[in-house]
């Protein structure tokens, strides 16, 4: 009795990821260099399985990139005295600076709500905002500008059909990101889903990172202010001064 | 050819900044302006998010005023025991406004009240400086030669702490001077400019200097507030970003010695119609955008609020 007791939970897990991911990127790194324009990256893998491809509805593929998270103001601007004018605002408590999902089929269609809401993939979902003030009204409006604002800057993104997969083994995606970037570790969550269940996650993260100048610069500007700003200053005046003498000595000449 | 900025954390065209810089810098040069009333808002066109607009615009200033002061400089065209009396004022009210701005931002409606500082303060320095500068050009035609106006002596000359000002040929009190400088540094660290749109008819109109000296002693009071201002942000908000600043400033110096050629061979009358016109066509737009309903009723800001 004990045996079978045990041999039944050390099958579970195994039932419980029947599917698993294995994961390629073109890269796992994204380097900010001074001319900097933005980058593709190449997400791929395989599908893990012990059993034979299980019967039904086809194995489906979403990847979703998020950038680092962090609170957001929102104001409402309202008419008044003549003049547009903020008036409320709502602090919306997380948003990702970044969010791109990729799907291998149109969202509604293979993904349950539950699931949705549980796993946060939608655009919606991945904004978190508990801390609406009670007394302004359609505070839901206001994450909705959220989504509406960052996706008119393309730095939110929702690509269906975009997830290549063959014989529910192998798929690919691309993700563009966009060359206004801000540094953070990017989580990268792929999911595998049937009859609209997510069967199994998989994560890792793409870090995203300025180097050379670029890490210099930030570096100093945040460690040691006072210098950095000094060193502005003296920049500033010696390219005043430079090309003011070069101009004279030019038409002197 | 992009490149991505540090400190404001996006991508943007190298040679559009470099262009920027370079009109901003001829009329910098030209009418002894920093420029930054038209700089800070065309820097909000292209992206740059305000903050660092401000600040880094703040550091280009400094830059573009030292080229164009020296060049003023060897044509002797500097007031200097002016500009030091105006900059005791300026750096006091720079420190002053900054108080002050950061007052408005616990508010949250520090973008409104710069905007509105923008409209009101162009709208009537433009329109008193096109009327005044139109009648100017009229009675010159009409009247060929210029008589050297006397300045009525008022109430200016009542106040205590009388100083001489060799280079611009005035005995006044002290007070006047300081106030201007104080104004003007207040407003320069509430609206992120150099603040000359408002010294150089403030120095023409109230302390009664001659035009051609006003530009240099404004230029050199600007660079010394405008350096102020950029430590403070560089120290308080991190938002000097020197990469954008840089490539503004290449194009700014270039089109500020091109802008003092110009100037000095303009009549001076002309000069100011020409800045008036320009004041208040950035009065206009701004005023705009104020009146008409945007397109997007919802701003982000990333401070979070706290």
């Amino acid at each position: 009795m004990r045996w079978i007791l045990a041999l039944l939970l050390l099958s579970l897990p195994a039932a419980a990821a029947e599917e698993q991911v294995v994961l390629g990127l073109s890269q796992d790194r994204v380097a900010i260099t001074a001319d900097f324009d933005g980058s593709e990256i190449l997400i791929f893998g395989a599908i893990k399985r012990e059993a034979p491809i299980p019967d039904g509805p086809p194995l489906e593929v979403i990847v979703a990139v998020a950038g680092p998270s962090e609170p957001v103001t929102v104001r409402r601007k309202e008419k008044k005295f003549g003049i547009w004018v903020n008036t409320d605002s709502v602090l919306v408590d997380s948003a990702p600076s970044f969010y791109a999902v990729a799907t291998s089929a149109p969202f509604k269609q293979i993904i349950s709500d539950t699931e949705d809401l549980r796993y946060r993939i939608s655009i919606k979902r991945a904004i978190r905002s508990v801390g609406a003030a009670m007394h302004i009204r359609q505070a839901q409006d206001f994450a909705e500008a959220v989504v509406r604002i960052r996706e008119a800057e393309g730095l939110y993104s929702i690509r269906e059909n975009t997830v290549a997969v063959d014989e529910q083994t192998l798929f690919r995606t691309s993700i563009d990101m966009p060359a206004d970037l801000t540094e953070g570790d990017y989580l990268t969550r792929i999911f595998l889903i049937r009859n609209g269940q997510v069967i199994s996650e998989f994560e890792t993260t793409i870090d995203v990172r300025k180097v050379g100048l670029e890490r210099f610069l930030y570096n100093m500007s945040r460690q040691q202010p006072v210098w950095y700003g000094l060193m502005s200053l003296v920049i500033a005046i010696a390219a005043g001064w430079g090309a003011s003498t070069a101009f004279r000595l030019l038409r002197e000449s | 050819m992009h490149i991505y900025l540090p400190i404001a954390e996006v991508s943007v065209n190298a040679f559009l900044l470099l262009g920027l810089g370079g009109m901003v810098g001829i009329l910098s040069g030209m009418f002894g302006v920093g420029g930054g009333f038209l700089m800070t808002p065309l820097l909000f066109f292209i992206g740059i998010p305000p903050a660092v607009a401000v600040a880094t615009e703040a550091n280009q200033i400094v830059a573009s005023s030292f080229s164009g002061v020296l060049a003023h400089f060897r044509r002797k065209t500097v007031d200097l025991k002016m500009g030091c009396v105006l900059l005791v004022g300026g750096l006091l009210g720079a420190a002053l406004g900054v108080v002050v701005f950061n007052y408005l931002k616990s508010l949250g409606q520090v973008d409104l009240l710069v905007k509105l500082c923008y409209v009101v303060f162009l709208g009537v320095v433009g329109g008193l400086m096109f009327v005044e500068s139109l009648n100017a050009l009229r009675k010159s035609r009409k009247g060929g030669g210029q008589v050297a106006k006397r300045r009525q002596r008022g109430w200016i000359h009542a106040l205590p702490f009388k100083m001489r000002f060799r280079t611009s040929g005035l005995y006044i009190s002290v007070i006047p001077p300081v106030l201007v400088g104080l104004c003007v540094g207040v407003l320069s660290a509430i609206m992120g400019v150099g603040g000359g749109f408002i010294m150089v008819p403030a120095m023409i109109y109230l302390l009664g200097m001659p035009t051609k000296v006003v530009v240099g002693t404004s230029l050199f009071q600007i660079i010394f507030v405008t350096a102020f201002t950029t430590m403070l942000h560089a120290t308080t908000n991190y938002t000097v970003d020197i990469v954008l600043a840089v490539l503004l400033l290449v194009g700014g110096v270039i089109g500020a010695q091109v802008g003092t050629v110009i100037g000095s061979r303009m009549p001076a009358e002309q000069l100011r119609v020409l800045l008036a016109a320009l004041v208040l066509a950035v009065c206009g737009k701004l005023a705009l955008d104020l009146l008409l309903q945007p397109a997007e009723l919802y701003s982000l800001g990333t401070d979070g609020g706290h």
